[in-house]
């Protein structure tokens, strides 16, 4: 296993030596001491290996990962996971505004609560928040499945497009265009898969299902140009 | 962007160390705002007196004669003690409040940058680092303090314009984001006989809470109400004699992160400003909710109150 301590060699050239992984890497397991809060750690990895960061991050950890498992024993600041193309995300606390925002795949796991615009433009990642989500998450969400198992903020869902929600607990308010759907088996065993994934042990019959009522005028083939 | 730190100590054997720890988390915030620098600090109080901290762009000429000045004006004791382009006036109990409209009068370069039991502010344009320096902020002792490191966004870069901004005896804020309605807002204030001096967008939410206060308002109540008719983004954090506050727009798109342990209660723009308080690690961490006033004094419960977004 690599250790490397941030504190002592700076960022730089951490993400130098996760850039120089590839698919055929001995180095598979990475172990990164010291994060305390620094910005922009393991972003942008593009090999299958595995990264433990032993603390808190602060703006944008792991973002475009691809390939990669990046796990934070901590907590986790504004943009985690921001833009992932494949891989898996995991986040021991807290994850702070926009988690998983833009994503285009793999899936993103909260142990905590995710807070403000979770998700927003979400286009194919998966996202399995444990606790609660804040307001304005999924916004404009394109593709892709975000699950609560806790409560869902204000204006969940808002201007949606294809993104699944699926919500165990309370939602404070819809965002335009957002509508509660019914639960069909299919969604059901997504939902199971999703849970298993994401080290859940809710039942899967205990989610709602949001999505897009396709009312906003971009739905409409009359406003096409 | 813009940077902001807080700390209020419940545990009474850090307190010696307040200017250091907040000195500390400031500087983590420089690449926040290396516009220019502030804190306030809530320090000792003198028996028997007030103080003000006054500035001045010319303090050589302006401190020489400037305790006579307003011993004269008083008619009572008044010490001076210097640090670099400040100074804290001790002026007896129940005149700082006068001797700030004097000296406006008779000493215009002369600026207050605070006045009321225990708060003294210090701010001037530069890095964190340098301006807690010019000031010895690590030697400060204190029972809760704010601190903020500025990126101007929306005035010039003066030392009228850094934070944090004296809002009434011993209040202060320290503001984060933009307000997109301080013009209409300061013309409103002005026409009630509220003093601005600048163009700055915190400075008129200070004045607005002040206002509030001065009109019956609590600090609390005051916050709330900044919800209603403060348009734009903004974080703040208050300081009062015995207490600091916190409050968010709805929008909350102004970073915040908290943390509480049985020895202190402090925010930080990021966490990165948190990282070396004693007992982080097991903290209580988290992120305040929007449009949510949370508040804290010595001898009171905190009393946080939600509004609708």
């Amino acid at each position: 296993m690599q250790t490397y301590d941030l504190e002592a060699n700076g960022l730089r050239d951490l993400n130098a030596a996760l850039h120089a992984q590839n698919t055929e890497t001995n180095q598979t397991r990475w172990e990164v001491i010291n994060p305390r809060g620094s910005h922009a750690i393991a972003v942008g990895i593009d090999a299958p290996i595995e990264v433990n960061v032993m603390g808190s991050t602060g703006y944008y950890c792991a973002g475009m990962n691809k390939l990669a498992t990046v796990h934070v024993h901590g907590s986790a600041g504004p943009g985690v996971a921001e833009n992932m193309i494949s891989g898996t995300v995991m986040i021991d606390g807290d994850a702070s505004q926009y988690a998983g925002a833009t994503g285009h795949g793999g899936t993103l796991v909260i142990k905590g609560n995710a807070s403000s615009r979770c998700g927003i433009s979400m286009k194919g990642i998966d996202i399995v928040v444990h606790g609660n989500v804040g307001h304005m998450s999924a916004f404009m969400g394109q593709s892709g499945n975000l699950v609560v198992c806790g409560d869902a903020g204000d204006a969940l869902g808002d201007s949606l497009y294809e993104a699944r929600l699926f919500v165990r607990g309370s939602v404070k308010s819809l965002g335009a265009d957002c509508v509660e759907k019914e639960m069909r088996p299919e969604h059901i065993e997504v939902l199971r898969d999703l849970l298993a994934r994401g080290e859940c042990d809710a039942k899967p019959e205990e989610f709602k299902r949001y999505g897009s009522a396709r009312q906003l005028y971009s739905f409409k083939i009359d406003n096409a140009y | 962007m813009c940077g902001i730190v807080g700390l209020f100590l419940k545990d009474k054997s850090l307190e010696p160390r307040l200017g250091a720890m907040l000195t500390d988390m400031l500087i983590t915030m420089t690449d926040r705002g290396p516009d220019s620098a502030g804190i306030a600090i809530y320090g000792d109080k003198a028996a028997s007196s007030a103080k003000l901290t006054v500035q001045s762009d010319t303090p050589d000429m302006d401190f020489v004669d400037l305790s006579e000045t307003v011993q004269a004006f008083v008619n009572g004791p008044v010490s001076l003690t210097r640090r670099d382009t400040h100074a804290v006036l001790n002026v007896p109990a129940g005149t700082a409040e006068g001797v700030c409209a004097h000296l406006r009068s008779v000493a215009p370069s002369v600026r207050v940058m605070s006045f009321g039991d225990t708060l003294e502010i210090y701010k001037e344009v530069g890095l964190p680092g340098d301006v807690a320096a010019r000031f010895d902020i690590a030697s400060m002792s204190g029972t809760h303090g704010i601190g903020h490191t500025r990126m101007a966004t929306e005035s010039a870069v003066t030392t009228l314009g850094a934070h944090p901004f004296n809002t009434g005896a011993d209040q202060c804020l320290v503001h984060n984001g933009s307000l997109s309605n301080h013009n209409a807002l300061r013309r409103r204030l002005r026409s009630q006989n509220v003093h601005i001096e600048t163009m700055n967008d915190s400075e008129v939410a200070a004045a607005y809470i002040t206002w509030k206060m001065n009109n019956g308002a609590t600090l609390g109540e005051a916050l709330e109400k900044s919800l209603d008719d403060l348009d734009g983004f903004f974080n703040f954090v208050v300081g009062t004699k015995d207490g600091f506050g916190v409050v968010r727009d709805p929008i909350a798109c102004k970073p915040a992160v908290m943390a509480e342990t049985d020895q202190y209660v402090a925010f930080g723009s990021e966490y990165r400003a948190l990282v070396n308080l004693p007992g982080i690690d097991a903290a209580r961490v988290w992120e305040p909710e929007p449009a949510t006033v949370y508040f804290w004094s010595h001898g009171e419960t905190k009393t946080p109150t939600k509004r609708a977004a």
